[in-house]
């Protein structure tokens, strides 16, 4: 076992020379430790987290990717065991980020360029059965087509967890729609349903978020509700219902990345990199519908877009 | 209250089936029945709106009390020298440095440097040498027949392609089966030698086993850190519990005249346990080592989800895409290496002891396997160096089979689905919603009392008191409507568990073919992980309460089969004898003897199909229950420390009492029929 030891030491340490020959054009950077980027659970997290850590690796960082659920990560953000996260979303996560932003051991990093939406959306092949739509108002017309045996006469909307929030079933109160709220537990069981429905052609009324590969994959519209304001979440009085808020359309709202307090200190170039980290929804989407739907090796897909946009993000790391 | 009617003889099968006690509980029950749908109009005609939702005066706040305590322990706890979150950083670097050396060994080779100026100076063991080594293994421990079969289970995972993936898993299950097993078996010996302790201890197994792992994943993530090290910990919380039971358990069942040896050689304390008690008690003692394995795989799922990668997160990840083929091959990738881990541990238990041979010859004689393995492991990784695929199973050999499980789900789905609906219309319609309505119906004090009631008749006033207790226990917390939700998941996908697992039990156990396939489809059923059927549910019944309910049903079924088997399988044959001498029919062998004589086990069966359900919940909450389940999701994703225990507790409470009450009935049962006591299997 020795021998072998050595041996494979040996072909290894040639093997070290070789790579550290390829790689010394690097810059010096402020600290050698690894830069801390956690994954979540869906494709374009995932993307823009690796985006991030391949373009602080060229600018000589060492970066390490760590699996961490979306909000319990702030546990971690706080005490420095995990140092980035490049999603927080507007729609979801904004409660939990100013929590954490308020300590003063997390800090905003400002937005990833990409702009969240989510809302009641409905399959292509529903607007024959139902003209008026996009429209909100051609929804209580249409309930009974959009009605499954349990919920007829009234309609179904599939909303996202209960974890999510989003308000819909004051929304339907308010905005005074015919339809039964039924909350999926998971994205997973939300676009199973989407898959299903989509296969048979069968009507279907769910909330769809992007960027996301489901309105890539799947041909629809989201559903126009009056628009959304502060005011019409705050003040009853707003809007088409008098008595009720929320008698309006979800929020839009940008993606955000947020920080480790010390990373300002202790990486000061990654931290202006990150700072300055940029994407638009077109680009990661078509990068999401590579991976989800073309099957395409996630890491190719990043390595593709690293490839293709070095004027990019050479601008973020110089 | 009368006389409990149970006690007296053996029932005679021609009288009138109604003793005081059972017309009591039969009244009762009318009771309920009537009370269930009349509550809401009850309460308002008596001005009584507590009767039907819990006042606020009875809450009290011990979610918040448990997540400041929390934050106290994380932010202050304080040990002069150092800080509690110090000392579980350390107990956590503790635990990384071995799983740091088996992911080494198996997946990312030895690696020197950081980040992008990582190299690796020594690879990982070569798929090859991984293949032969677990085939050495199952040589050493039985026979060529079962080294070609764990050879070949590790051989499928390469094919499939979830070699890397499995590698990680199989790391994580290298580190927690020790650890669940170590720590198991010394708590154990504390159980046994120490009857305080094990006092102490059954209750805190009791939660170990019930309170849902999400309850406590939050608490654990924030005291051992991001990463894998967590996912261990939470892992072997969860399977550690049968170690330590079967552990006690089989350190009683050493037979005196073995004890008594050991009294009169004159050992020590120490000696009398580790020379002479546990390795009598080896073979016991190996059934919880595979239990632990078993539980630990159970668990690779709920691991991958904070952080542990390996199969369980691809399973999530492929699901996530809709990917059910993807997501269906790494399940039945951790169900084979759960059949393979399995068959080796089984074979550990029934090896002869090595007989001790005076003379010792050379380390080459005594040890040839052992040497042909090294010399696999050496000459894979050399000539790796140089061929890659002796180092990894080549990419373009893997086999997948996913579009044709896309297929099958899209052709049922399309072509079969209204007949689905009809099916599921008529059960959410005839079943499902009755039941629910009738359960939150129930005024909260008349359940209470029931309960209660219910403890006083099989166990007087200290099981009469638990069942008041924990019951209030969920009450004062204000989830009261979430347990009865939960209560009736529960109880109907036991129901139809029962209405399914009896049958097939009894067909198990009178016929021996059948028996061998019933028992691998269950197996099966009980290692893939429910995630990967929960997903198809979804597209063909939709979101909602059946479609939990069949992923409860899938996972609950196995007790009900397996105890229903044994029951019937250990009834003393002269009992069946005397029946087919008297002349019965198979018919009435089966109703008359067969079946009543198995009803403590049968009963023991439906005990560990409700504990089945009742841990099922969390997962269902994901396709949108709204039970404590859910709470304690909402809690996990919301890192609500507080929140996710109390709810998680609640689950517990309801196992604790289900099972205590099922309990003391089974034990009444099988003193009724004249049958020994149990714990002596």
């Amino acid at each position: 076992m020795r021998t072998h030891l050595k041996m494979l030491l040996g072909a290894g340490l040639g093997l070290a020379v070789g790579l550290g020959a390829a790689g010394g054009a690097l810059a010096e950077v402020e600290s050698k430790d690894p830069i801390k980027l956690t994954l979540h659970d869906w494709t374009g997290q995932l993307i823009t987290t690796k985006l991030m850590g391949e373009v602080l690796k060229k600018a000589g960082y060492n970066v390490e990717y760590v699996q961490a659920d979306y909000i319990a990560q702030f546990a971690g953000l706080k005490t420095g065991d995990l140092h980035v996260a490049m999603e927080i979303w507007e729609t979801t996560g904004r409660e939990a980020m100013d929590e954490a932003t308020a300590t003063g051991k997390v800090e905003n990093l400002g937005e990833t360029g990409m702009q969240a939406i989510e809302e009641w959306w409905y399959p292509a092949y529903m607007k024959e059965k139902c003209p008026g739509l996009p429209d909100w108002q051609a929804l209580n017309d249409c309930a009974e087509a959009f009605s499954t045996p349990e919920t007829a006469p009234n309609g179904r909307y599939l909303g996202g967890p209960v974890t999510w929030g989003g308000f819909d079933d004051e929304r339907a109160e308010a905005l005074e729609l015919d339809y039964e709220v039924v909350h999926a537990g998971t994205d997973a069981a939300l676009f199973a349903e989407l898959e299903s429905a989509y296969q048979r052609k069968a009507p279907i009324l769910l909330w769809v978020y992007a960027p996301h590969w489901a309105p890539i994959k799947y041909e629809g519209e989201w559903v126009e509700f009056p628009k959304y304001t502060a005011e019409c979440y705050g003040d009853p009085a707003w809007g088409d219902n008098p008595d009720m808020a929320y008698d309006c359309g979800k929020p839009r709202g940008p993606i955000w990345k947020v920080s480790w307090a010390g990373v300002k200190d202790k990486w000061p170039g990654a931290y202006a990199a990150i700072k300055a980290f940029k994407v638009s929804n077109e680009e990661m989407g078509a990068m999401v519908a590579a991976v989800d739907l073309d099957g395409k090796d996630l890491d190719g897909v990043v390595a593709d877009w690293i490839a293709k946009n070095e004027a990019t993000w050479s601008g973020w790391i110089k | 209250m009368a006389e409990p009617a149970l006690d007296t003889t053996a029932p005679k099968p021609k009288a009138l089936p109604v003793s005081p006690a059972a017309l009591t509980w039969l009244l009762l029950g009318l009771a309920t029945f009537v009370l269930a749908h009349t509550s809401r109009d009850l309460s308002k005609a008596l001005d009584a709106r507590w009767l039907v939702k819990v006042p606020r005066e009875l809450r009290i706040s011990m979610k918040t009390d448990i997540s400041a305590f929390m934050s106290w322990l994380v932010e202050d706890a304080h040990f002069g020298l150092f800080s509690f979150t110090d000392l579980t950083r350390g107990i956590a670097w503790l635990l990384e440095q071995p799983y740091d050396l088996a992911k080494a060994v198996l997946v990312s080779g030895f690696v020197q440097g950081l980040g992008n100026e990582a190299v690796q100076w020594l690879p990982p063991l070569s798929w090859i040498a991984v293949v032969f080594v677990v085939a050495a293994i199952g040589h050493y421990a039985k026979s060529i027949g079962l080294a070609v079969f764990v050879g070949l289970c590790f051989l499928y995972l390469a094919v499939f392609g979830q070699w890397d993936s499995a590698m990680v898993t199989l790391a994580s299950i290298l580190i927690a089966v020790p650890l669940g097993v170590g720590g198991g078996l010394l708590l154990g010996i504390g159980g046994y030698r120490w009857r305080w302790f094990d006092r102490v201890l059954t209750p805190v197994l009791d939660l170990m086993q019930t309170v849902p792992i999400f309850a406590y994943l939050v608490p654990i993530l924030f005291l051992f850190g991001f990463g894998p090290v967590s996912a261990l910990v939470a892992t072997v919380i969860y399977a550690m519990p049968p170690m330590v039971r079967i552990t006690t358990l089989a350190l009683r069942g050493v037979p005196s005249e073995i004890r008594e040896f050991g009294t009169m050689v004159g050992c020590t304390g120490r000696q009398m346990t580790w020379r002479v008690l546990v390795p009598s008690a080896m073979p016991g003692l190996m059934v919880g080592v595979n239990q632990v394995i078993m539980l630990s795989l159970n668990m690779v799922i709920i691991a991958s989800m904070i952080g542990a990668g390996g199969l369980g997160y691809d399973v999530l990840t492929s699901l996530r895409r809709l990917d059910i083929g993807g997501g269906l091959e790494a399940g039945v990738a951790i169900v084979v290496l759960a059949i393979a881990l399995d068959r080796l541990s089984q074979a550990f238990v029934n090896r002869p002891p090595p007989e001790h041979g005076e003379t010792a010859p050379s380390f080459a004689k005594r040890h040839p396997y052992t040497l042909a393995t090294l010399a696999v492991i050496l000459a894979t990784g050399l000539l790796g160096l140089v061929l890659p695929v002796l180092q990894s199973y080549p990419a373009t050999a893997q086999i997948t089979t996913g579009a044709f499980w896309e297929n099958l789900v899209q052709t049922i789905n399309v072509n079969y689905f209204d007949q689905l609906e009809a099916v599921k219309t008529f059960m959410v319609l005839n079943l499902l919603v009755p039941v629910k309505r009738f359960l939150v119906g129930v005024p909260w004090p008349w359940f209470i009392l029931l309960v209660t009631l219910a403890g006083w008749q099989l166990g007087r006033w200290k099981l009469a008191l638990l069942c008041f207790l924990l019951s209030g226990f969920i009450l004062v917390n204000g989830l009261w409507t979430d347990a009865m939700e939960t209560i009736y998941l529960c109880g109907v996908s036991v129901l139809i568990a029962a209405v399914m697992g009896i049958p097939l039990g009894v067909v198990a156990a009178q016929n021996q073919k059948a028996g061998r396939f019933i028992g691998g489809f269950i197996d099966t059923l009980q290692t893939l992980p429910s995630f990967v059927y929960l997903i198809p549910v979804v597209m063909l019944f939709r979101v909602g309460d059946f479609s939990a309910m069949i992923a409860v049903v899938l996972y609950a079924l196995a007790p009900a089969v397996r105890y229903t088997a044994h029951g019937i399988r250990s009834i003393d044959p002269q009992l069946i004898e005397a029946g087919t001498v008297s002349g019965c029919t198979r018919w009435q062998l089966l109703w008359r003897i067969k079946l009543p004589l198995a009803l403590p086990e049968i009963m023991l069966g439906i005990n560990q199909t409700i504990m089945l359900a009742l841990s099922m919940l969390v997962i269902t909450a994901l396709v949108g229950t709204r039970d404590l389940g859910q709470e304690v999701y909402i809690a996990l994703t919301k890192a609500d420390t507080g929140r996710g225990i109390v709810a998680g507790v609640s689950v517990a409470f309801i196992a604790i009492i289900a099972d205590r009450l099922i309990a003391a009935g089974a034990r009444r049962a099988r003193a009724r029929l004249g049958l020994a006591a149990e714990g002596g299997r």
